[in-house]
């Protein structure tokens, strides 16, 4: 369920929350979605998924081709590099023989390089999930951004706690009531908050344009200090270890 | 020196791949198992725990040269990646940039063998293996190399699949496989009709290593063996030391444009294929159904006259 769905918007809905009525020119390719916006008085690239999306070899290749486009346009008309919004939907990667046998990891790994360079050409990254954001088909790009903000109804996950049952041959009963002390194996926006791998999580009766003007303003900073994940996990309780393990390695 | 007899990569442990891949008594384990990194997630479930939580890091020399170290476990976990598992491949990769501690290493060398993220601790993994993406590119844009090295009863699959992908050198042996989902979930999810995870023959035309060496995803395929495994990182490693970048670390605007054209052009040419056979045969190989049967030598050989 998509925070449009809940509120039974559309995708103009949506980008009309997210940016002004007006001020967005988004091309909608079946699942694949790009354009530009406005954000306060600047232009920014939008790049995103829709309908729960599953990520599969062309849909990759167009997210990765939308972001190096960006780079590209920036760099030969020597203008600011742009701002990128990935707008995220997804189920999770395509469950396909086809895309196996291509190398999907490739085509998501080459979609992570195109991100990398993105940001090491000086573009901000903002992530804002709208609807689902899982496994392979978050890690590919959404994940990658400077800051990541969950629209409210937004669902996170891995795995749905039955098939992690399943999987694991550890009772659902048994799962489901440890799920509420740890954030660490079940699905929630509000448990990748405590992680440190979702910056914010937006409320209904806010200004959904505020909240994405701030949120790109931080992007900036998050940027410049590298990968904070681990320690804002740290910071909000719900990732107690990492931070200090990778330290370990570090000053060993 | 690791003269002798001929050790598997595949039916190694973690512990004897690193072992035998460095130079003889060069590795230094971080937070080895007497220091008994444990997993409280697994704990908590009641799960079997690993005093080095099924990853081994350290520093090494390999042909003399230094390098850094993380070999995942297969058989704990099937090398899935939780909170401490990843934060030590994490951890390791920010200590190549950190030259206050340590030598800057020639490369860093990751032996995956893994099916992705550990279900069990599930947010975990899959924050981890994104911080480890992270660093990996991290490495790389400071010019130094990360290679992956993929033979393993696991193979490369899940996020580590896309990790091993982002490596300058992807080192394959014929039995290793490198992949985002695996046969048996894709069976679970879409029938037995779109992927048989009991056709043992089939997910190696999928997702093995010649396959993946064919289509340019591994840059080489070597024997199933830790020698084998070992020259190709040495030569890699003086080829660096002669001409530094050679492998070009980092990725520009015009090398991933070029990228993006490869990746299109192998998705138009075989966007109704579902086995490598076909892949076998647009190669130029003359007999695409005995290229499981050639020898690691023979099919270097062949796919070097088709290129």
């Amino acid at each position: 369920m998509s925070a449009s769905e809940i509120s039974g918007i559309s995708d103009m809905a949506l980008f009309d929350r997210l940016f002004g009525a007006g001020r967005h020119a988004i091309a909608i390719d079946g699942l694949f979605l790009k354009g530009s916006a406005m954000i306060g008085g600047g232009e920014v690239a939008v790049i995103g998924t829709r309908q729960h999306a599953a990520v599969d070899a062309p849909l990759a290749l167009a997210i990765g081709g939308a972001v190096l486009d960006v780079v590209a346009a920036d760099q030969a008309g020597r203008t600011a590099p742009r701002a990128i919004v990935f707008l995220v939907d997804t189920q999770g990667q395509a469950l396909a023989r086809r895309d196996e046998l291509l190398g999907l990891n490739g085509y998501f790994a080459h979609v992570a390089q195109c991100v990398d360079l993105a940001r090491r050409s000086g573009h901000r990254i903002v992530t804002v999930i709208d609807g689902e954001a899982v496994s392979g088909g978050f890690l590919a790009f959404g994940l990658l951004a400077d800051r990541i903000c969950a629209l409210p109804g937004a669902q996170v996950r891995v795995m749905d706690l039955r098939a992690m049952a399943r999987v694991t041959k550890i009772p659902l009963e048994r799962l489901s009531e440890l799920a509420k002390a740890s954030p660490v194996f079940a699905p929630g926006a509000e448990n990748y908050w405590r992680m440190g791998a979702i910056h914010e999580i937006w409320r209904d009766d806010e200004s959904w344009s505020e909240r994405l003007a701030q949120a790109l303003s931080a992007a900036g900073s998050e940027s410049a200090s590298g990968d904070t994940r681990a320690a804002l996990g740290l910071q909000r309780g719900g990732r107690q270890l990492a931070a200090g393990i990778a330290q370990r390695m570090v000053a060993a | 020196m690791n003269a002798g007899r001929r050790v598997s990569y595949y039916e190694a442990s973690a512990r004897t791949r690193v072992a035998r891949l460095a130079d003889e008594a060069s590795f230094t384990e971080f937070c080895p198992p007497a220091q008994r990194l444990t997993s409280p997630h697994l704990a908590l479930l009641g799960a079997p725990l690993a005093f080095d939580d099924g990853v081994v890091v350290g520093r090494a020399r390999l042909a003399g040269m230094p390098v850094l170290i993380a070999a995942q476990e297969g058989k704990f976990n099937g090398g899935a990646v939780g909170e401490v598992h990843g934060a030590k491949i994490r951890g390791l990769l920010d200590r190549a940039l950190n030259e206050a501690s340590s030598e800057r290493p020639a490369a860093v060398l990751l032996l995956v063998d893994s099916g992705g993220v550990r279900l069990h601790e599930a947010n975990a993994g899959l924050i981890a293996i994104s911080e480890i993406m992270r660093a990996v590119l991290r490495v790389q844009a400071a010019g130094i190399p990360v290679f992956a090295l993929v033979g393993g009863s696991c193979g490369a699959f899940g996020g580590m699949g896309i990790v091993t992908r982002l490596c300058n050198e992807v080192i394959v042996s014929e039995l290793g496989r490198i992949g985002l989902s695996g046969p048996e979930v894709i069976e679970t999810v879409k029938g037995v009709e779109e992927f048989d995870s009991k056709d043992r023959p089939l997910i190696w035309r999928v997702t093995g290593g010649k396959l993946r060496r064919t289509l340019g995803e591994a840059t080489r395929l070597v024997d199933d063996d830790v020698a084998a495994f070992r020259a190709v990182v040495a030569e890699r490693l003086a080829a660096e030391s002669v001409q530094p970048a050679h492998s070009a670390p980092v990725a520009s605007l015009a090398s991933l444009q070029a990228a993006q054209q490869k990746l299109a052009a192998r998705l138009a040419r075989f966007s109704t294929t579902r086995d490598g056979l076909e892949i076998w045969g647009a190669a130029g190989f003359a007999d695409p159904a005995g290229v499981p049967l050639l020898t690691t030598a023979s099919f270097n050989q062949q796919l070097g006259e088709a290129a």
